[in-house]
């Protein structure tokens, strides 16, 4: 039975169809005899035309209907649609999906009740149901197939497995043949015949397929009580090899994810590295100016798009929309990028003028002047764009991912990456080799001298503040890709920058970077593996089992020990890594 | 006005207000004048005050600008929480012997730590212990790594924020982000009872006039004048010989232990305490209640809390939407135009008075 079935599939899928599956379908739907219905079916099986599933789809909800011409012809028909007044509903024919047409050539509508409804046995719906499980095998998206292809593989569905092997003579990417071997080696884990096991073994351990360990170390159990040695020791030396890869994808991947999020923290407190750093400005609203870029990339947005109206202290101010579609609209997040760029500048060159070019010989006031800044900042942006999250959608140039080798790079976090070794050497460039670099340098490193020079320190300040802000704009734009944008938005970024600053050393651009990836870093690694030291963590004297409970949530828990290393690390260093070295006793 | 003149006056006015805080308002409770609700508003504006105390004793009187202070008031409130908890006994949602979100979370008996917390002098004692061991902690590894102005603010910022998002978390047995609430009786007395109310009411006015007086003291002391002296030049303490990073961690603690009798005094009257009382926004908010009141003064953050927070119940009721507006606004122009804070304000007006009377002596400007 299973042979005859798999020779059918082979014929299906090796003889091309001359007849399309909408023909099939609708020379099914006007057989009289069951069993014909049922065999013209079964030659879907394996074949991945994307109409045969919404027709049988169709077909089991009582959808298509028979109609029958004034001249005695049959023409199977779907009604779809909303129902009319009179309970007519637009027509498609079977066999073409086109709509069905009158003599002048206008489509028709037909009311379900007229026609008489194509039946279904509950034969008939298993034959369909088998048809619709592989129909994915034959999609034209090979993601979609692989999915299909390790559904089948990890049910170990040995009914499906000759469809499997069919569509491996015939499948050409790579990425899916591997799936396919993958699925075929896992489903014959199954297999009664010892040496089938024993190749499926070995193939696995070929692919070191990382989906495969529970039924690897079933088919270890199993053959462990079997008393078969040969392939205990297979499945063992399958599991090792499965193990070893493992480690290796969760090395490398916890080594991307530290290196994306140390970029996070990088574009994010550069900025600060600016005002801070060389500025010994504590600026509390950096955050928001961070949440200004990001909001800016959403204006953008709907500037590209349909445009929106923004509500301001009882007047709203309408933004109209340039309607683009496309190719042209995915542009708009380059447009955005100098664009919140700008607005941090400015907002950054206007709060610097008003409020914190007063407190420069203050930095404890001009911490917290800056926090209210921020708070009225927070409750602004509130008040024009709602408190809840805006939309801002991923261009499909940062959407999707790369998985090479069974590691994950999402796009949007490589670009963050490149981004960040641009910003970086970008700012490298205006402060080392720009005349504006020049005196932002001077001014900082001795504001009396460059003043006696002939520096205009006032301006350099402004323009210094404005720097940094306009980074943290940057920052914004990214991180629209990456979180939620929403008025709080900065607060989540502005202790974890202030961190990086410190730590790196105030003042020192060098330490910013290296404090950046080495705290992504640890909080990556920290993130990934503790959960698997937690179960050792019960030995602690009294607190032991609360240990345990904190470091299941790795998430946390790793964030605080983070913490906990900078406090640690500042006794050890208390000047950061890199200390700009002063002769004055209160630097 | 001589010295000895402007001290009586000063005594006088902290006599009237203690009168009127400590009796006038329990007096007009009790023939209902005040309803149980703004009795407990008030105690919790004078818990506030507490906390603007520990605040003010370290920015104002040390130059230490501490971020993490609603840390230990939190901490204090929790410490006390655990108490109410144990003492709602079985009469909560889900009638079990123990906490209601422990139910919830699964758990079928008591976890050991929650044990001892039955006991009122336990949880006493823990009041003061935990947030005591965490500030002498904290303080003597940034004391003695010199960690100073800015760097010392974001530190404590950064512990606030650790503590913060720890305690957000279920796992940690403490109510997660509900926290505690429902409290049904302190030390056998029913907490909806307005006796009870009144006594918690007049034990936080008690509290504070103790704490004032010993701030009071403490700054009069030698002690309090080194303290003084680090706010205004800590080299030059530390090389007239003193170990200013004792000072310091000193100074440090006994403003922790402060701000967690504040807390502790807080869960009770306002019925809930939760880690959003422990969040970054709120030390600072904190800081804004004595720089507003006046720092370096200790009737400044009385006045501050008091002020800012039935300005806050009157604007979140009246703009709801301004509130964070008018209080960042109102803090950037303090800060900006107003150091010495409201009370600085007679001592402007004076010394604007006498500029306005000793202009006529000036010759007048010649008209063209």
């Amino acid at each position: 039975m299973l042979a005859a079935a798999s020779a059918l599939l082979v014929s299906a899928v090796r003889a091309a169809p001359a007849p399309s599956a909408r023909q099939t379908i609708a020379e099914a739907a006007l057989a009289e005899d069951a069993a014909k219905k049922r065999e013209l079916i079964g030659r879907l099986l394996g074949q991945g035309d994307p109409a045969i599933a919404p027709l049988l789809e169709a077909w089991r909800t009582d959808a298509l209907f028979v109609l029958t011409a004034p001249d005695g012809t049959k023409i199977p028909v779907q009604l779809t649609g909303e129902k009319d007044a009179a309970g007519t509903q637009s027509a498609l024919r079977v066999d073409t999906g086109a709509p069905l047409a009158d003599a002048a050539g206008q489509p028709r509508r037909l009311a379900a009740a007229d026609l008489a409804a194509v039946e279904h046995t509950s034969s008939l719906r298993r034959a369909m149901k088998a048809v619709l499980d592989l129909a994915d095998l034959a999609a034209p998206d090979p993601a979609v197939r692989t999915k299909a292809i390790l559904t089948i593989g990890l049910a170990q569905d040995a009914e499906k497995l000759p469809a499997l092997v069919a569509r491996l003579g015939v499948e050409t990417d790579p990425g899916v043949k591997r799936a396919l071997r993958e699925s075929i080696a896992i489903a014959r884990l199954k297999d009664a015949d010892d040496a089938v096991k024993l190749t499926a073994l070995v193939e696995l351990k070929e692919l070191t397929s990382l989906a495969s360990t529970d039924f690897i170390s079933r088919a270890l159990k199993e053959a462990e009580t079997a008393e078969k040695p040969v392939l205990v020791k297979a499945a063992k030396d399958a599991l090792r090899a499965v193990e070893g890869h493992r480690s290796f994808v969760d090395f490398f991947g916890t080594l991307f994810r530290g290196v994306s999020l140390g970029s996070i923290l990088l574009i994010a407190a550069l900025g600060l590295a600016i005002t801070f750093g060389l500025m010994r400005v504590i600026n509390m609203a950096h955050g928001e100016m961070i949440a200004v870029g990001a909001y800016t990339t959403y204006l953008v947005q709907n500037i590209f798009g349909a445009g929106l109206t923004i509500p301001f202290f009882g007047f709203s101010l309408p933004i109209f929309g340039l309607n683009l579609t496309g190719a042209a609209y995915q542009w708009y997040f380059v447009a955005a990028l100098p664009l919140s760029f700008l607005a941090a500048a400015l907002v950054g060159i206007g709060l610097e003028r008003s409020v914190i070019r007063f407190l420069y010989r203050r930095p404890l006031e001009s911490l917290l002047a800056t926090w209210g800044v921020s708070l009225v900042m927070q409750q602004g942006l509130r008040l024009m764009f709602g408190a809840n999250n805006v939309q801002v959608s991923s261009p499909v140039y940062l959407s999707g991912n790369w998985t090479v080798n069974d590691i994950i790079f999402g796009w949007n976090r490589v670009f963050v990456v490149g981004f960040a070794i641009l910003i970086v050497f970008g700012m490298w460039l205006v402060l080392s080799k720009t005349p504006l670099g020049l005196l932002i340098r001077a001014s900082m490193q001795n504001r009396a001298m460059a003043s006696c020079m002939g520096v205009r320190t006032e301006r350099v300040n402004m323009l210094t503040f404005g720097l940094g802000s306009g980074l943290a704009g940057l920052a914004g734009a990214f991180l629209s890709q990456i979180g939620n944008v929403g008025p709080s938005l900065g607060q989540g970024y502005i202790i974890d920058s202030f961190m990086v600053v410190v730590v790196g050393g105030v003042g020192s651009i060098g330490g910013t970077i290296i404090s950046a990836f080495g705290i992504g870093g640890i909080d990556q690694v920290l993130q990934q593996y503790l959960p698997t030291i937690a179960p050792g963590l019960t030995w602690v004297p009294g607190i032991g089992s609360f240990l345990q409970n904190l470091a299941q949530d790795a998430a946390v828990f790793g964030k605080i020990l983070v913490l906990a290393g900078i406090i640690l690390f500042l006794q050890w260093r208390p000047a950061g890594l890199f200390v700009t070295r002063s002769r004055n006793l209160e630097d | 006005m001589s010295a000895a003149t402007v001290r009586r006056v000063e005594w006088i006015a902290v006599a009237v207000i203690a009168f009127a805080l400590i009796v006038l308002v329990p007096l007009l409770h009790a023939n209902g004048v005040i309803g149980n609700f703004w009795i407990s508003v008030f105690g919790k504006w004078l818990c506030y005050a507490l906390l603007a105390i520990s605040v003010d004793l370290l920015w104002g009187y040390t130059g230490l600008l501490s971020l993490g202070q609603a840390l230990f008031f939190t901490l204090g409130g929790y410490m006390h929480g655990m108490y109410l908890m144990r003492m709602i006994g079985d009469l909560g949602q889900y009638k079990k012997p123990i906490p209601d979100f422990l139910v919830f979370l699964g758990w079928e008996r008591l976890p050991a730590f929650w044990e001892p917390f039955s006991s009122f002098p336990f949880a006493l004692t823990m009041v003061f212990l935990v947030p005591g061991i965490i500030s002498y902690l904290f303080g003597f590894l940034a004391f003695r790594s010199r960690i100073k102005g800015v760097y010392f603010s974001i530190l404590t910022q950064a512990l606030t924020y650790a503590a913060s998002i720890m305690f957000f978390r279920n796992n940690l047995l403490l109510g997660g982000n509900n926290g505690f609430t429902d409290f049904k009786f302190i030390l056998g007395y029913k907490l909806n009872e307005p006796g009870t109310i009144r006594g918690l009411y007049i034990a936080t006015a008690v509290t504070l006039l103790l704490v004032f007086l010993f701030c009071r003291w403490l700054s009069k002391t030698k002690f309090g004048l080194v303290q003084q002296a680090i706010r205004d030049g800590e080299n030059r303490v530390l090389f007239s010989g003193y170990a200013t990073a004792h000072f310091k961690l000193f100074i440090f603690v006994v403003a922790a232990l402060i701000a967690a009798v504040g807390g502790a005094l807080y869960t009770p009257q306002v019925g809930i305490i939760n880690p959003g009382e422990m969040q970054a926004d709120k030390s600072l908010e904190a800081v804004v209640w004595v720089a507003v009141g006046g720092r370096g003064t200790l009737l400044g953050p009385i006045v501050g809390a008091i002020g800012i927070n039935g300005l806050k119940s009157w604007a979140t009721t009246a703009y709801p939407d301004l509130w964070l507006i008018i209080l960042g606004g109102l803090f950037i122009l303090v800060v900006l135009f107003l150091p010495g804070g409201i009370v600085s304000i007679p001592a402007r007006l004076k010394t604007l008075a006498q500029k306005l009377r000793a202009k006529p002596e000036a010759p007048a400007p010649a008209k063209p």
